[in-house]
């Protein structure tokens, strides 16, 4: 239920990655956020409150001390010290001691990996489908930020730090995604904006924009055949669109009137917005990216993609990436030929491949997920944590940023008791820019931020597992 | 004309993938041994080093000390460890096959009160599920109809099998979907006034079903004790109740809300029946009062949401451990259709959350294997690796409730089932594509 609405932003033009930006609060203020926060952990109770929790703005520091560290990129370290300064990793090693007033976290026993990266997923939305129209690249998620949606925490929970919060696939396109962090305790929808990030979009490809548009609406697209006209019809527009912009700004007359719709799909031509495609067959997956082509634009992920394990080569040749299921299957008939072992044929075919839940419920256990690879393909155990952290974080964009435990980059970290790709491992901490977001000791009973008498009613259904593409939420 | 080539087209369509490559999966029996196991019998500890000996479909020695016979095919299990097959209490296995597409799905009949139609009928033995999922270990598998107030009879399935009584594994029982007090969820915009009148009414009409069986059964009993001949009225439901009002079949009483639990133990407690209470997400909130009532749980999916916006993120995952720690009987269910195969990973997160309330990963693997035998009245037949039970096993490279690790032989009901799927065999085909990029002659 929608319980936020979008909180102004100010002036409301088309998004340039620099408008985008967030502006970050100054050093004096941060210092005293994070001066706070140690206050308030080191006064803590056993369970936390949602009021004990640190500003979006907070960034922390820790040193965690003697874990067998995942660094997804550099191999696996034993008994290593990984100390976060402000937010973020400023050393890894042996035997590194604190900084004074610096917390000491003794992870003996225990293994640290990078946050975890959703691509895919529409928890913390007010709405998801903009189903009117087969493109309305005019909108955005964005505007329907939920930042007090309790699936923040309980993914936080299972060590999920970033999630691509996309729109839904009831249309060929759909509107703009929002990627961001799990900044669990803000109630500013700007407070979880991942800075910096790159604009993306939704394509939704097969039969659900068929089914909403073409049977539900009578208009194209009712075929496959119809959604590949759909973007060669609406690229096209968008280069005239944007040449004539350019030819009257060349020529000094008056620009004609913005379109947002024109300047988005623009955008996506000219490299500014990376597209992401829900899509399951072969067939469909070829045909995007034969027109993505046509039109110069060198950078997709497929999304779901369930057969995308049959044209692996001409996915890897492209440079195309695939994010993925773990193992749903069955539930339509565009997944009726899949096979669990599709992120490992991905993976091993060298497509840069990812597992996505797309579900409230498995954002939570991503890590387990990515471990069912190693039976349905028997990947090792950095291809199949690759799967949920650095590979998500180049399809969106910010693998400078996150996706690996390298110096310098955001200390978004989850602790386990136990090896991630074990089913015995359970989460102790989750940190998000340093701050430990998630605490399995000072976790309680209720840690809502907002309380909506909706919440507690048990909603039987959920309880049949009927799996489903979260994408076609219609609201 | 032309809508009937459609017809065989799609037909061609849904059979072509699995025919085109492989026409036959290739079942085999015979003596075996397996040998040089570790076996985890579940019910009389683990064996560092053993046999195992299959021979008429029938588990016929374990131990140490066992050799293997001189006619037996050897299993070489060396480094390997064996584990009966696993149950899930409760799927729609083989009752459904694609989930949006409407015409396979066979789970729920017409009608609010019908006990007599038979999961059993509908069970298609050739569902591409049925091989995804033994392949992972998962044996058998309760299907149940679904919807309405008694949807119909369950049934015990054991996944091989070219016919659904040639998959029957000897246990059957009538559905109860407890009725709901609360919403049923957030769409769910009824006045309260509008719900109770509902549960009120849901539960007067089940009520009157039980009594008109009562009657039928009277009926029959008075019928047999004066050796009448005349024909029993025509009262399908009442027959089909006949057995569970004689404690001679099981009754699966689905409640999940503790308000609906706890009516639904007092219903079970009034009718006198031998009843499981399914699903039973909040049970964790009454677990001492199902304990007391002692009725046995078949609860699952571990890996669903907690049923509150307000409860700990991991009370579902940690259900069934709270609900073994206050001494009830627990067995899992997945709850699932294609995925059914995830069962064991399911355990697993029981036993992951489980540990901090005494629920070990033993207690994990016994509720997925001895417990639900027990429930359903078969722990005879399955369950355990124990002299004279049926060879439901499977063979795996490590511990069977972890993802890393692969099952490498599999028998059911003595029947060796080759490791073999359509997802395997879409793996195999597709892993190193041949043709790559390019046809022969093709120049790009």
């Amino acid at each position: 239920m929608p319980r936020f609405l979008s909180l102004s932003r100010g002036a409301h033009g088309p998004r340039t990655t620099a408008s985008r930006r967030v502006r970050r609060p100054s050093s004096v203020a941060r210092g005293l956020a994070v001066a706070l926060a140690l206050l308030l952990t080191a006064t803590a109770s056993p369970a936390q409150t949602p009021a004990d929790l640190p500003p979006a703005s907070a960034r922390g520091d820790v040193l965690i001390r003697n874990a067998t560290v995942h660094t997804v990129t550099n191999g696996t370290l034993d008994n290593t010290d990984v100390l976060v300064r402000d937010g973020k990793i400023d050393d890894i090693g042996q035997g590194l001691s604190a900084p004074r007033g610096v917390e000491v976290v003794d992870a003996t026993g225990m293994h640290l990996m990078p946050g975890i990266i959703d691509a895919h997923s529409h928890i913390a939305l007010s709405s998801v489908n903009e189903a009117t129209n087969p493109i309305v690249a005019e909108v955005q998620m964005r505007d329907a930020l939920d930042p007090s949606d309790v699936s923040i925490y309980r993914a936080l929970a299972g060590g999920t730090t970033t999630a691509h919060l996309m729109h839904g696939s009831a249309n060929p396109v759909g509107g703009e995604n929002e990627t961001i962090k799990f900044r669990w305790g803000t109630l500013d929808p700007d407070g979880l904006l991942f800075e910096g990030a790159p604009r993306t979009i939704k394509f939704a490809l097969g039969e659900n924009p068929t089914r909403v548009h073409g049977q539900g609406r009578g208009i194209r697209p009712r075929t496959r055949m119809g959604i590949e006209q759909v973007y060669r019809e609406a690229f096209t527009e968008a280069q005239m669109y944007r040449a004539e912009q350019e030819a009257a700004e060349r020529e000094g007359r008056p620009l004609p009137p913005v379109n947002r719709r024109l300047e988005t799909l623009a955008d996506i031509l000219s490299g500014d917005v990376l597209v992401h495609s829900h899509s399951y067959r072969a067939d469909e997956i070829l045909m995007l990216l034969g027109v993505l082509q046509d039109f110069g634009v060198d950078r997709v992920t497929f999304q779901h993609a369930n057969e995308a394990y049959k044209v692996a080569p001409e996915l890897a040749a492209a440079g195309a990436s695939a994010s993925v299921f773990s193992d749903w299957w069955s539930y339509k008939f565009e997944v009726y030929y899949s096979s669990a072992y599709n992120a490992a044929v991905l993976a091993r075919n060298g497509v840069r491949t990812s597992i996505n839940s797309d579900d409230a419920g498995m954002i939570r256990h991503l890590y387990h997920e990515a471990a069912k690879t190693q039976r349905y393909g028997g990947l090792t155990d950095d291809e199949a944590l690759a799967l949920i952290t650095i590979n998500p974080a180049y399809q969106l964009g910010i693998d400078d940023r996150v996706g690996s435990i390298e110096e310098g980059k955001d200390a978004d970290l989850a602790l386990f008791t136990a090896h991630p790709l074990s089913v015995y491992a359970t989460v102790a901490k989750t940190y998000v820019d340093g701050i430990a977001r998630f605490d399995a000791e000072r976790d309680g009973d209720d840690q809502r931020l907002y309380v909506d008498p909706d919440d507690e009613i048990l909603d039987t259904s959920a309880l049949l597992v009927r799996h489903e593409d979260g994408c076609m939420i219609l609201r | 004309m032309r809508s009937l080539l459609l017809l065989a087209a799609l037909a061609v369509t849904l059979v072509g993938t699995a025919s085109a490559q492989d026409p036959a999966y290739r079942y085999e029996t015979g003596t075996y041994a397996i040998t040089n196991a570790r076996i985890e019998t579940v019910t009389n500890g683990t064996i560092e080093n053993g046999t195992v000996v299959i021979r008429d479909g029938a588990i016929e020695a374990v131990g140490a000390g066992v050799s293997a016979p001189a006619d037996a095919v050897v299993i070489d299990a060396t480094g390997h460890t064996v584990y009966p097959g696993l149950i899930d209490g409760g799927t729609r296995l083989g009752l459904a096959e694609i989930g949006a597409v409407a015409v396979t799905i066979d789970t729920d009949e017409i009608g609010d009160v019908t006990p007599q139609v038979e999961a059993l009928t509908a069970v298609n033995p050739s569902s591409t599920h049925i091989p995804v999922t033994r392949v992972e270990g998962v044996t058998h598998a309760v299907t149940v109809p679904q919807g309405g107030l008694l949807p119909g009879t369950a049934a015990l399935i054991h996944l091989v099998g070219y016919s659904p009584d040639q998959m029957f594994a000897g246990s059957r029982a009538i559905v109860v979907n407890f009725p709901q007090s609360g919403r049923r969820g957030r769409w769910d915009r009824r006045t309260d006034e509008a719900i109770a009148k509902a549960t009120e009414e849901a539960m007067k009409k089940l009520n009157d079903v039980w009594d008109e069986a009562v009657a039928y059964a009277r009926i029959d009993s008075a019928r047999t004790a004066s050796g009448s001949s005349a024909p029993m009225p025509y009262q399908p439901e009442a027959a089909a109740l006949l057995p569970v009002l004689r404690g001679e079949m099981l009754l699966m009483v689905e409640a999940n809300a503790a308000a609906d639990i706890r009516a639904a133990l007092e219903w079970i407690e009034d009718k006198n029946v031998r009843a499981v209470l399914t699903g039973a997400a909040e049970g964790w909130r009454l677990a001492d009062e199902i304990a007391e009532a002692g009725v046995p749980v078949i609860t699952g999916p571990v890996t669903g949401l907690p049923t509150r916006g307000s409860d700990r993120y991991s009370r579902a995952y940690e259900n069934a451990a709270l609900l073994h720690a206050a001494g009830v009987e627990v067995a899992l269910r997945t709850n699932e259709a294609e995925n059914v195969r995830n069962l064991p990973f399911q355990a697993g997160f029981a036993a992951a959350y489980g540990a901090r309330h005494g629920f070990t990963r033993e207690d994990a693997l016994a509720s997925v294997t001895i417990v639900p035998a027990r429930i359903l009245g078969v722990a005879d037949r399955i369950g355990s690796i124990e002299v004279g039970k049926r060879a439901s096993l499977f063979v795996a490279t490590g511990d069977a409730l972890e993802p890393s690790t692969q099952v490498t032989h599999l028998f059911i009901e003595g029947v060796r089932v080759p490791i073999d799927s359509r997802h395997i065999r879409l793996y195999e085909e597709y892993l190193d594509r041949t043709p790559a990029l390019a046809l022969p002659g093709e120049s790009r």
